[in-house]
C-alpha cells in the first residue's frame, strides 16, 4: 500500500522533472520575449537595448544608437484598485513620455482593466510632452482618466510620473545629457 | 494597522466566495441549513489556517531551496490531504464533541478549492497591504488565511440564513433549488461590491 | 458493429446535455463562475480542463487494477496533479498570456470535482478507450457550458463576442463582475431545467 503510493509519487515526480527540464527554456524565452516586446513598444525603433540596470529601486533599460541615448524604458509599479499595477514606461532623454505598456495588473475587468485597451486612455501617453502635468484632470493635471476608474487612472499616472521623475534625476546626475 | 487592513480586505473587500469564487461547491452544497453551514465554516476556518502555515513552510524550506517550485501544486494538495486526515484522527481522539460537530465535513474539505487556492495565493501573489507590493511573511500569511476563512464563514452563514427562509417560499418550478440560490448569491455579491475600494 | 459505434458516440455526447457537468451534475463551479468574464476566457478554461480530464481518465483507467483500494484516492490525486502541473508548465512556455489571464484557476483544476469525480465514477472501472471518450464528452460539455456563459456575460457586460464589439458603449458592468456570474449561471440553469432537462 505504502509502496504503491511511493512508487506513484516517484514516477509522477520523475515525469514532472522531465517536463520541467524541457519547458524551462521556452518559459524563460517567453518571459524574455514579452519583456523585449514591451520595451520595443514603448521606445522609438533603431536603438541597441541594454541589459537590465537597477538603480533607486527602478529596473530600467537604456536604448542607444550612434548618436547617443535614444530613450529609457523604466519598469514602474504602483498600487492600483485591485493590486499591483506594473508598467513599462518609455521616456526620451528630454523627459517626454514616448509610450507606455502594462506589464501586469489586477484591475477590475470592464473598469480599471480598460487601462490596457481603452483607446482614448492609452493613446494619450504617446508623446506625452514633458511640460504637461502628470496628474488626472480631476486632480488638476492633464491626464484623461478612464471613465468610472479614477483610482486606476491615478495609479497609472503615478507610475508614469515616478518613472519620469526617476529618469530626470538620473539625467541630472549625469550632467543633463 | 497593516494587519487590520489585511483583515478588512480579506473578509469584506475581496471576500473569497463572493468576489474570488473559491470554494463554491461546498458553499452551494451545505448551505441548506444554518447549523450545517456553521459547522462547515468552522472546519474550513481551521483547515485553511493550518494548511496555509504548513504549505508556507513546505514552500519556503523545502521547495524553494531545491528549486522545485514546479512541484508546488502536487506538494500542496498532498500536504492538504494528509493534513485533513490527521486533523480528523486527532480530533476523534482528543475532542469527540468537536469531531461530531466538524467531523463529517472534513473529508469534503480536501477538494474544497478555497484551501488550495489560499495556499497557492499566499506563496505566489504580491500583496499591496501597507503601501509597497511585497510577498507575505509567515505572520501576515496566517492573518490573511484566518481572515479569508472568516470571510468564507461569514458569507456562508449569511447565505444559509437566507436560504432557510427561501425554502419556505413558493418558488416557480424551474427556479427551485440551485437556480434561485444562485440568483440570491448574485444579489449578495452585489451588496458586497459596495465594500470595494474601501482599502 | 453499428451498435458498438453508436454506444461509443453516446459515451461522448452524454456529457453535452444529459450529464452536462455544469447544469446537471453542478460540478466545478469555481472556474465556471470565475473565468467566464469573456467568451474566449471561458473557452480556454474549458479546453484546459478537457486536456487534464482526458489524460487523467486514460492514466487512471490503466493503473486502477493495480492500485490497492485503500490508497486509491491519494494516488488519483497525485496522477491528476501531475497532469495539471504538466499543463501549467506547457501553458507558461507556449501561451504565457493565456496562463496569465486564467492564473490561479489552472492549478485549481486539481481540486475540480469533475476530474476526480470522473476518475471515481468511470475511469476506475472501464478500459482506456471508453475512459478517454468519457473524459472527452464531459470535457466538451464543460467547455460548451463555459463558452455559453462567457458569451452571454461578454455580450451583456462589454457588448462584444470573442472580442468582436457590436454594441457601442460600456455595457452593463455588473455582468463582468462577480454578481453577473452568479446571475447568468442561475438563469441559464432555469432555462436548462425548463427546456432541455426533461425532454
Amino acid at each position: 500500500m505504502v509502496l504503491c503510493l511511493t512508487a506513484v509519487c516517484l514516477f509522477c515526480g520523475a515525469i514532472l522533472g522531465i517536463v520541467n527540464a524541457v519547458t524551462e527554456k521556452p518559459i524563460a524565452e517567453a518571459a524574455h520575449n514579452a519583456l523585449v516586446a514591451s520595451i520595443a513598444q514603448v521606445l522609438p525603433e533603431g536603438g541597441e537595448i541594454s541589459d537590465a540596470n537597477i538603480s533607486d529601486g527602478f529596473e530600467y533599460y537604456t536604448s542607444t544608437s550612434e548618436d547617443g541615448v535614444i530613450g529609457y524604458a523604466v519598469k514602474s509599479s504602483t498600487i492600483g484598485f485591485g493590486g499591483t499595477l506594473t508598467l513599462m514606461v518609455g521616456i526620451l532623454p528630454d523627459g517626454t513620455v514616448y509610450n507606455t505598456s502594462v506589464l501586469a495588473h489586477s484591475e477590475t475587468p470592464g473598469l480599471g482593466a480598460k487601462c490596457t485597451s481603452d483607446e482614448k486612455f492609452t493613446s494619450q501617453w504617446e508623446g506625452f510632452a514633458s511640460d504637461k502635468v502628470l496628474k488626472v484632470k480631476k486632480d488638476g493635471g492633464d491626464v484623461d482618466a478612464i471613465t468610472a476608474s479614477t483610482i486606476t487612472s491615478r495609479a497609472y499616472t503615478l507610475a508614469v510620473a515616478n518613472a519620469v521623475e526617476f529618469v530626470k534625476s538620473m539625467n541630472g546626475g549625469l550632467g543633463n545629457e | 494597522m497593516e494587519f487590520f487592513i489585511i483583515i478588512i480586505s480579506a473578509i469584506f473587500v475581496n471576500n473569497i466566495l463572493l468576489s474570488q469564487f473559491l470554494g463554491i461547491c461546498p458553499f452551494l452544497g451545505v448551505s441548506n441549513k444554518l447549523s450545517t453551514a456553521t459547522g462547515m465554516s468552522g472546519a474550513v476556518c481551521f483547515v485553511i489556517t493550518l494548511a496555509t502555515i504548513v504549505t508556507y513552510l513546505v514552500n519556503q524550506y523545502l521547495l524553494v531551496p531545491f528549486g522545485l517550485e514546479f512541484l508546488q501544486t502536487i506538494a500542496f494538495i498532498l500536504v492538504i490531504a494528509a493534513l485533513v486526515q490527521m486533523v480528523e484522527i486527532i480530533l476523534k481522539k482528543i475532542s469527540p464533541s468537536l469531531y461530531q460537530a466538524l467531523g463529517i465535513f472534513l473529508p469534503l474539505i480536501t477538494t474544497n478549492c478555497a484551501v488550495l487556492g489560499v495556499a497557492i495565493t499566499v506563496v505566489t501573489k504580491e500583496f499591496t497591504f501597507g503601501g509597497t507590493p511585497h510577498m507575505l511573511n509567515l505572520g501576515e500569511s496566517v492573518v490573511y488565511a484566518l481572515a479569508t476563512s472568516i470571510g468564507y464563514g461569514l458569507a456562508m452563514i449569511l447565505f444559509a440564513g437566507l436560504r432557510e427562509h427561501l425554502s419556505m417560499n413558493d418558488v416557480p418550478k424551474p427556479f427551485r433549488g440551485l437556480p434561485i440560490a444562485l440568483i440570491t448569491v448574485s444579489i449578495m455579491a452585489m451588496a458586497f461590491l459596495g465594500f470595494s475600494g474601501m482599502v | 458493429m453499428e451498435d458498438l459505434e453508436m454506444s461509443k458516440w453516446s459515451l461522448v455526447t452524454k456529457g453535452f446535455i444529459k450529464d452536462n457537468p455544469t447544469f446537471v451534475l453542478v460540478l466545478g463551479m469555481c472556474p465556471t463562475l470565475a473565468t467566464t468574464t469573456s467568451a474566449m476566457n471561458g473557452l480556454e478554461m474549458g479546453l484546459a480542463t478537457l486536456f487534464v480530464l482526458v489524460l487523467s481518465n486514460i492514466a487512471i483507467s490503466l493503473i486502477a487494477p493495480v492500485v490497492p483500494d485503500k490508497v486509491h484516492i491519494p494516488v488519483y490525486i497525485v496522477v491528476i496533479a501531475t497532469f495539471v502541473t504538466v499543463l501549467q508548465l506547457l501553458m507558461q512556455a507556449f501561451v504565457p498570456s493565456v496562463y496569465a489571464t486564467l492564473g490561479l484557476f489552472i492549478p485549481l483544476i486539481v481540486v475540480n470535482c469533475i476530474v476526480l469525480g470522473r476518475a471515481e465514477a468511470y475511469a476506475n472501472s472501464h478500459n482506456a478507450l471508453d475512459s478517454a471518450l468519457d473524459g472527452l464528452g464531459i470535457g466538451i460539455g464543460f467547455t460548451m457550458s463555459l463558452t455559453v456563459i462567457g458569451i452571454i456575460r461578454e455580450i451583456l457586460g462589454s457588448g462584444s463576442v470573442f472580442g468582436w464589439k457590436f454594441i457601442p458603449g460600456d455595457g452593463i458592468l455588473a455582468f463582468v463582475m462577480a454578481p453577473g456570474a452568479f446571475m447568468v449561471l442561475g438563469y441559464l440553469m432555469v432555462l436548462f431545467n425548463k427546456y432541455l432537462r426533461h425532454s
